[in-house]
């Protein structure tokens, strides 16, 4: 076990766990964040991504000891002030079916858009290969983040 | 205490739709000691103006909990706006709440009209006694009662209290389509915004006080168990607090977080009875299926007498492999058991039966059990199943406290219920015009009901009914299936045995045009040229609406026109759960594989409800088809499944997504089955297109091998 500091969704937070813990399970157990969420458990699906310090990281497959003093952004607290570009989009284009990878695909948009707010379709594609979702909502999550893309990006 | 076989609920509920309504009215004096109305179990309405929907499916990302409220709105004449929806979990108010079948609008379409045509003319009556003034001059609007010649209008909250007091109809007038304000419009999913936020609680997210967290670690062999195991180990993870054996082939380990049973489960020392199977592989099972090609058929389909028609002959056989359902949110239950009663929050396609399986595995009856239900992140049939229920419900009485069992994506990979592998021999004699004469096809599978002990009339799985029609009406035509055994685990995977089906005939189909040199378009055209009505089982298909579907689709994409250089199609249609799906598929071949680039899918599945939801289930079936046809495939080795996680049983991603235009058939038919329908034709479409780039004719699934 180990003591830990780091921020998340820009509060400090401190936890008790072993050091070599995900930090998926200490967002989804210790810290009560379940917007994001567990898939495959080896990096293959992206529907566990959050961000630290700003790059998107999948969340299963990253030691918490490794967040150690970082600053974690979640779906949680991606739009501070209400509902960010990404998310509005996703309502406006209809985008869940079953909605469960739909936190990580965003969450992945997020750091595309952050870096390259008018994404081309090859560029989406590039950001967006690792996020799977069995429902196939692809070219709707495509559509919505040109959409974002076009109210300017990342708030 | 066993419950209706899926296939037997799909069936009652089309054959009873119109007089299943009266069986749901609550009587009166039984509505909670609310204030309020609430003249069925589908809808309450409150002195506060609050009308509220009770969805009594599940939601797996198909829509129920849109688009089944927007049928009794509907008829209401509520205002949407000021709809809420309410998740019923296990009841029996509600007929058989079995989510699955594509059946949830088909067969709660009359039910929730209606439920609400009924409230609708309770609510006049009330407003009527109210005024003094004949019902007649009183109209429902939005959400209100409106009287014309004096101006006065009341809310609905405003009648509740009155609208209780009266008689409920029994016969109602029921909406024309061509007055419908909610149905048919693209109005937004009513779960959007919470699952883009992350406030969307699936079974994986619920939590409770005093919560543990469960593994189990399961025999890898089919039909093994557990011989012995040593918890030295795993007690020594930090919050592990029990490790023990839950039936006789699983042993759970739990501790205070997801982490802590995971490592628990890792240094878990068991040791397995292999059992039987231990050298089952997949040569052996498909050993098996061709065994199966001397045996005689049960009869699913007969015109003619196909074997006594003489000339060219062309026969062939394809096969497929057993497929998972992988859908993104693992296996999960939350169960709390406290001795006389027990209560779980699951993410299941069936309420009932987790209810009808848990009490007996706990030493309850089923009314001590109450089931919630949870939104699902995704379905495709595997939570068709209760393992997970079940499982929960132990451990929770191992322990004596609320559990969560949770399963890895490997657990879920290596624990499925498997879509079967299936062989099919197709043989056609063909006239002298090149078209066939007589057809056969010859399904060899084994039943996913056989195996669970359901019945199987007359040798037939109950499933192949809706999902192996004859989509042509052909003079001489039998459609034959042989019930082969497997140990491996089956289950009902999205579109389940029309996959196969499709696959099988609509390639071989295009084989057929092939031999007789005509183009695979007007072939179909031509076989369904004649109107008819082909009655199979509970449907009867009509060769107009196929028809219509096909010329749809083709005229989308533009089937008479060239293509740019390189570029190659196919078409293929089906026929099942009662809807009829079209599709093209356009591609290139890059190093002898196919790209898609496009997919041109028409539907007539009767009055759309919601096409912004129909147009999501058609894409999304599409994908899911894709996926299966170039990569699904689950292989047995040692009697151990192989794959694991989605490096070898990858889903499709983004970068190989095509365009998908979805178009559908006017009709103000009743509304038939959605989830399901477009994923059968996608196979043969692009095997067919993949032959017209290569010459080359893809026999067996998956495509890449």
């Amino acid at each position: 076990m180990a003591d830990l500091t780091f921020r998340v969704n820009g509060s400090e937070k401190k936890v008790s766990v072993s050091p070599q813990t995900p930090l998926l399970w200490v967002l989804r157990d210790t810290l009560e964040l379940t917007g994001t969420k567990f898939g495959c458990g080896a990096g293959l699906c992206g529907a566990c991504t959050v961000h630290v310090d700003g790059s998107p990281v999948r969340s299963c497959s990253t030691p918490v000891e490794q967040v150690q003093g970082k600053s974690v952004t979640t779906i949680e607290g991606l739009g501070a002030n209400g509902l960010h570009a990404l998310q509005q989009a996703w309502i406006a284009e209809e985008v869940p079916q079953c909605g469960y990878c739909q936190t990580g695909q965003i969450m992945t948009a997020a750091a595309l858009l952050a870096k390259t707010p008018n994404p081309t379709d090859d560029q989406i594609t590039q950001a967006m290969n690792g996020n799977l979702c069995r429902c196939g909502t692809y070219e709707r999550i495509r559509k919505a983040v040109h959409r974002a893309a076009g109210n300017g990006g990342a708030r | 205490m066993s419950p209706l076989s899926r296939r037997e609920f799909v069936a009652a509920g089309v054959a009873a739709g119109a007089g299943l309504v009266i069986g749901f009215y609550l009587p009166h004096g039984s509505q909670s000691g609310k204030k309020g109305f609430s003249p069925n179990a589908y809808l309450r309405i409150t002195p506060d103006n609050k009308v509220t929907i009770v969805v009594a499916r599940s939601e797996m990302g198909q829509g129920v909990r849109t688009a089944l409220p927007m049928i009794l709105a509907e008829e209401l004449e509520a205002d949407w706006k000021q709809i809420e929806i309410e998740q019923a979990g296990a009841s029996t108010l509600y007929g058989d709440q079995t989510t699955g079948g594509s059946a949830s609008i088909r067969t709660t379409w009359d039910p929730m009209r209606k439920a609400g045509a009924a409230a609708r003319e309770m609510l006049i009556t009330a407003a009527a006694l109210t005024w003094g003034v004949p019902r007649g001059g009183c109209t429902a609007e939005s959400g209100a009662i409106k009287h014309a010649a004096s101006n006065r209008s009341l809310t609905y909250g405003e009648l509740a209290e009155k609208a209780a007091t009266l008689p409920i109809p029994t016969d109602v007038t029921l909406k024309q389509s061509k007055d419908y304000k909610i149905v048919g419009q693209r109005l937004p999913r009513v779960d959007s915004p919470s699952k883009v936020k992350g406030e969307a609680v699936f079974g994986i997210d619920f939590r409770m006080p005093g919560m543990k967290f469960s593994v189990l670690s399961r025999c890898p062999t089919i039909g093994g168990n557990v011989s012995s195991f040593d918890d030295q180990e795993s007690k020594k993870i930090s919050g592990v607090s029990y490790v023990g054996k839950i039936g006789d082939s699983a042993v759970a380990v739990v501790a205070d977080s997801v982490w802590g049973a995971m490592e628990g489960r890792r240094v878990l020392n068991v040791s397995w009875n292999d059992g039987p199977n231990k050298d089952l592989n997949t040569a052996a099972v498909m050993a098996s299926l061709k065994q199966g090609t001397s045996k005689k058929g049960a009869s699913l389909y007969s015109t003619g007498d196909a074997a006594k028609t003489s000339g060219r002959r062309i026969s062939t056989e394809y096969e497929l492999p057993f497929m998972a359902h992988a859908p993104m949110e693992p296996g999960n239950c939350t169960a709390h058991f406290q001795g006389t009663k027990c209560e779980l929050w699951a993410p299941t396609q069936v309420p009932q039966d987790c209810r009808d399986s848990v009490a007996p595995a706990i030493g309850l009856d089923p009314d001590q059990v109450k089931v919630n239900v949870t939104l699902m992140g995704g379905g495709f049939g595997r939570r068709l199943e209760h393992d997970y229920a079940v499982e929960a419900a132990l451990v929770s009485k191992a322990i004596a406290a609320p559990v969560k069992v949770i399963w890895t994506r490997e657990d879920d990979m290596r624990f499925s219920t498997y879509r079967p592998a299936s062989l099919h021999q197709l043989s056609a004699v063909l006239d002298g015009a090149g078209f066939p004469a007589a057809l056969t096809h010859r399904i060899i599978a084994p039943s996913i009901s056989g195996q669970k002990g359901q019945p199987t009339p007359g040798g037939v799985d109950p499933d192949l009914p809706d999902e192996a029609g004859p989509v042509y009406p052909l003079a001489n035509y039998s459609i034959e299936y042989v019930m082969t055994e497997t140990p491996v685990p089956l289950g009902w995977m999205r579109s389940v045995y029309a996959l196969q089906a499709a696959f099988a005939l609509e390639s071989f189909i295009d084989e057929l045009a092939t031999a007789a040199g005509k183009d695979p378009l007007q072939y179909r055209l031509h076989l369904l040229a004649k109107d008819q009505d082909l009655p199979y089982f509970t449907t009867t298909w009509h060769s107009a609406r196929m028809r219509g579907v096909l010329q749809l689709a083709a005229e989308k994409a533009a089937w008479d026109k060239p293509l740019p250089a390189g570029r190659h199609r196919g078409i293929a249609c089906f026929g099942c759960f009662a809807s009829y799906m079209a599709e093209v598929v356009e591609i290139t071949m890059e190093n002898d594989q196919p790209r898609v680039h496009r997919v041109v899918a028409a539907v007539d599945c009767g009055q759309v409800v919601n096409p912004s939801i129909l147009e999501q289930q058609i894409q999304g079936g599409i994908i899911y088809g894709l996926a299966n046809a170039l990569r699904a495939k689950i292989t047995i080795d040692k009697g151990r499944i192989v794959q694991g996680n989605f490096d070898d049983y990858a889903p499709l991603r983004m970068e190989e997504t095509p365009a998908v235009e979805v178009f559908a058939v006017p009709s103000a038919e009743a509304p038939t089955g959605i989830g399901e329908p477009s994923v059968p034709p996608l196979a043969p479409a692009l095997c067919n297109a993949i032959y017209s780039a290569t010459k080359k004719r893809i026999r067996s699934l998956p495509i890449l091998g």
